[in-house]
């Protein structure tokens, strides 16, 4: 049992090393990082297993007793994260197979994607807020070398602005980090919550709370936090982008929604408010800018900021389920974004160019690809009966039922703009024909890795069409998930144990 | 002494801040790392300061000494001045082939990503 | 640089640095000390070899390419943990075994040890990369 828990961050760990020691090899690296993600999918999925069986599970580094040592935590909501990180990581080592150049994998693409792995799943397992930091760090760090490798000059432009924003959000953190446990004197996110609601002084939790919004902001990427987004996530290879585009903004909402549940809970109608008003500035700014644009990337780019108010949403509204809803979303998302970002790689390959004025004809002559980005687009949209569609049914529904009528509004309003870029990128891309002057790209892409790329394109399209049909299994864990983070008292209880109530 | 500090934190991120805003890209770096010591003093000083013994358990003894300093912010700090180690090397080598690769320091001209 | 003076005392430094460096690391399990400061000692003495000798002579001295030290780094802090898995406590717990040594006494191993050898080679070998990648220039 305690290996299970830290295994998610052991395994990623392990390959990493592996591929650092098997440098010179380039071409047994990426079968290496393959097995791994298999391994840890099978992993996560058994530490799922195990969490919903028998509750919050929990280990002390170290044998450190808590709240004195750092504690790894697996509770509903961080074992669903783990999964999807894992799905992502599968989904992205087979896509990598072709996308990544062999100059790329000699600049070590594969270790570093191993250990940005192992940096998201610490984040998402961890019970201490410095430790949280350190799996940021880490996180960051291999994601600063991965957004440059190869060093072409817009990535070097996109990464300038990725770094500073970033790092202003972990120096933001650090500083409320330092704040708050210079006022009560612990770490242990458990012992934070207990402490903070037997000793409640709001001045200070309101601007520790603060500075931990905009923290995380940053790296959720909301409004009017998000600038660096849509700067950089165009800039790397399809398959870094999309890596980036599943994971690193759902760490950041994965830590709003946990602080915002678990300790900040003292100012909470200020903050639902405030969470909300953000959240719909951050959907409408995001679908508008999408519609604006007309480069594939940049399109879904500013599509990741719009769904992130739909995540902030949930947790604004603050109910089960649109805790649940918000979940949902999270899983929906991660899915179909990275999907969509495959899908760009693709057409790249096929045709030279990210620029939707210059595709064309994509539907005839790859009908499966054509297919598999309905499904993913129609799904970000939310149309029934895919993903998508529950997702915001759920959250629309709860913002309903708690009558915050002009969020639900915006809500429904976006999604009609989403699906407006969504048919865009389609009527573009794959319908209209090939604009005959700019057909003179020669597609280096042959069928056979073609059909690799196209393998998990396809997988992630058919689990979007499955949780869209058969929701309710996933929906019934969301719920159970949801009602354990408005119940920290399980939390906090299957931590510190005996400890004084 | 919090007053000095607390004024000396504070001039620390304005330094830092106004460094960022700069046009340059190494005062940009150079803003960056003003932060990260400014947040390390602010740790440091909200962790509490105390004219005391330091927190090692003397030979014979099991516990330390009665008034002690807390330990716990300087580890944090510790680990946050070894994370911007790494950090500030990484920001050193991004400006040089940035610098190489686009050809000039100024922010200004490094617009091409944004829409 | 053409420095004889230099080159002279990088040469002679070199072997001085590491020994030291491992003493510091050595010692840093009950006294200042430890595993990062003893990396960053035995990096400054390669880095001292790097400004004297060229980064070609560097490397041949270094006799493998510092990503291997990351990763033997990295293998022995993952190793540091495993023996906890051995006997179910949780990751990372800390373990003994004491050996008694003919002429010496008892001397004892730790799972801690083992991890900050981990963080000084972790620290060598990265700050190398980085130097000898700009160095490269």
């Amino acid at each position: 049992m305690n290996v299970l828990i830290i295994s998610p961050v052991i395994i990623p760990f392990t390959t990493a090393i592996i591929l650092l020691l098997l440098f010179k090899l380039k071409s047994v690296q990426r079968y290496i990082s393959l097995i791994g993600s298999l391994v840890s999918l099978g992993i996560s999925i058994s530490l799922l297993v195990h969490t919903i069986d028998s509750g919050i599970l929990s280990v002390q580094i170290g044998n450190w007793p808590a709240p004195y040592g750092i504690t790894i935590v697996s509770d509903l909501f961080s074992a669903i994260m783990v999964v999807m990180t894992a799905l992502m990581s599968l989904t992205v080592n087979i896509y990598s197979m072709i996308d990544i150049d062999t100059k790329r994998i000699q600049y070590g693409y594969f270790p570093l994607i191993n250990i940005l792995l192992m940096g998201v799943n610490g984040a998402f397992l961890t019970g201490d807020i410095f430790n949280l930091y350190v799996w940021f760090e880490v996180m960051l760090m291999s994601s600063f070398v991965l957004m440059v490798l190869g060093g072409e000059r817009k990535q070097m432009e996109g990464a300038v602005k990725y770094v500073t924003l970033n790092l202003i959000s972990s120096a933001l953190f650090l500083a409320g980090l330092g704040i708050l446990y210079g006022e009560i004197g612990t770490l242990n996110m458990a012992d934070i919550a207990y402490t903070l609601r037997a000793t409640a002084d709001a001045t200070v939790t309101g601007s520790t709370a603060m500075l931990f919004f905009i923290a995380f902001g940053i790296k959720a990427a909301i409004f009017p936090l998000f600038f660096w987004l849509p700067a950089s996530y165009h800039t790397p290879p399809a398959s870094v982008s999309a890596l980036f585009a599943g994971l690193l903004t759902k760490v950041g909402v994965y830590s709003l929604i946990r602080s915002f549940t678990l300790f900040f809970v003292q100012d909470a109608t200020f903050f639902h408010e405030f969470m909300i008003i953000i959240a719909g500035f951050t959907m409408l700014t995001g679908v508008l800018g999408a519609a604006s644009q007309f480069e594939f990337r940049r399109v879904l780019s500013f599509h990741i900021i719009s769904q992130i108010g739909y995540m902030i949403m949930g947790l604004g509204i603050f109910t089960p389920l649109a805790i649940a809803g918000s979940i949902f979303f999270l899983i929906h998302n991660m899915i179909t974004k990275t999907n969509l970002f495959f899908i760009s790689g693709v057409v790249y390959r096929l045709k030279g160019s990210y620029e939707l004025k210059k595709l064309g004809g994509l539907y005839a002559s790859h009908p499966w690809l054509s297919i598999f980005l309905v499904i993913s687009a129609f799904s970000l949209a939310g149309l029934p009966p895919l993903s998508g569609f529950w997702a915001k049914f759920a959250l629309i529904k709860a913002g309903l039922q708690s009558q915050d009528y002009p969020i639900v509004f915006i809500a429904l309003f976006v999604s009609m703009l989403t699906l407006f870029s969504m048919v865009k990128i389609w009527a573009e891309a794959f319908w209209k024909k090939q604009p005959s002057q700019k057909n003179d790209f020669k597609s280096k892409l042959s069928a056979r890795d073609y059909i690799v790329m196209i393998i998990p394109i396809g997988m992630l399209a058919l689990l979007a069409v499955a949780i869209g049909i058969g929701f309710e299994p996933l929906m019934n864990i969301c719920m159970k998930a949801a009602s354990q983070l408005l119940n920290p008292e399980l939390y906090i209880q299957s931590i510190l144990g005996g400890y004084p109530k | 002494m919090e007053t000095v500090l607390a004024f000396l934190i504070g001039f620390l991120y304005a330094a830092g801040v106004y460094a960022m805003l700069r046009r340059s890209i190494i005062k940009l770096v150079i803003g960056l790392m003003l932060m990260g010591q400014a947040t390390n003093l602010l740790i440091f000083t909200a962790g509490g300061l105390t004219r005391a013994q330091a927190p090692l358990v003397e030979p014979g003894q099991t516990i330390p000494p009665a008034i002690h300093a807390d330990p716990l912010p300087e580890a944090l700090i510790l680990t946050a001045i070894v994370i911007s180690f790494g950090v500030l090397a990484f920001m050193l080598v991004l400006v040089h082939r940035a610098y190489q690769t686009v050809g000039t320091d100024d922010l200004d001209k490094l617009k091409g990503t944004d829409s | 640089m053409r420095s004889l003076i230099l080159r002279t005392a990088a040469r002679q430094l070199l072997p001085i640095f590491i020994i030291i460096s491992i003493i510091i690391m050595l010692r840093g399990h009950n006294a200042p000390g430890g595993g990062f400061i003893g990396g960053l000692i035995a990096a400054s003495a390669y880095i001292l070899y790097d400004i004297a000798y060229g980064v070609v002579d560097a490397r041949r001295v270094l006799r493998m390419d510092p990503l291997y030290l990351i990763g033997l780094g990295l293998a022995c802090a993952l190793g540091s943990g495993i023996p906890s898995f051995l006997i179910d406590s949780p990751f990372t717990a800390q373990e003994w075994i004491t050996f008694t040594i003919p002429f010496y006494g008892k001397f004892a191993v730790t799972s801690p040890l083992v991890f900050d050898l981990g963080v000084y080679l972790t620290v060598i070998g990265v700050l190398l990369t980085i130097v000898f990648s700009l160095a490269e220039e």
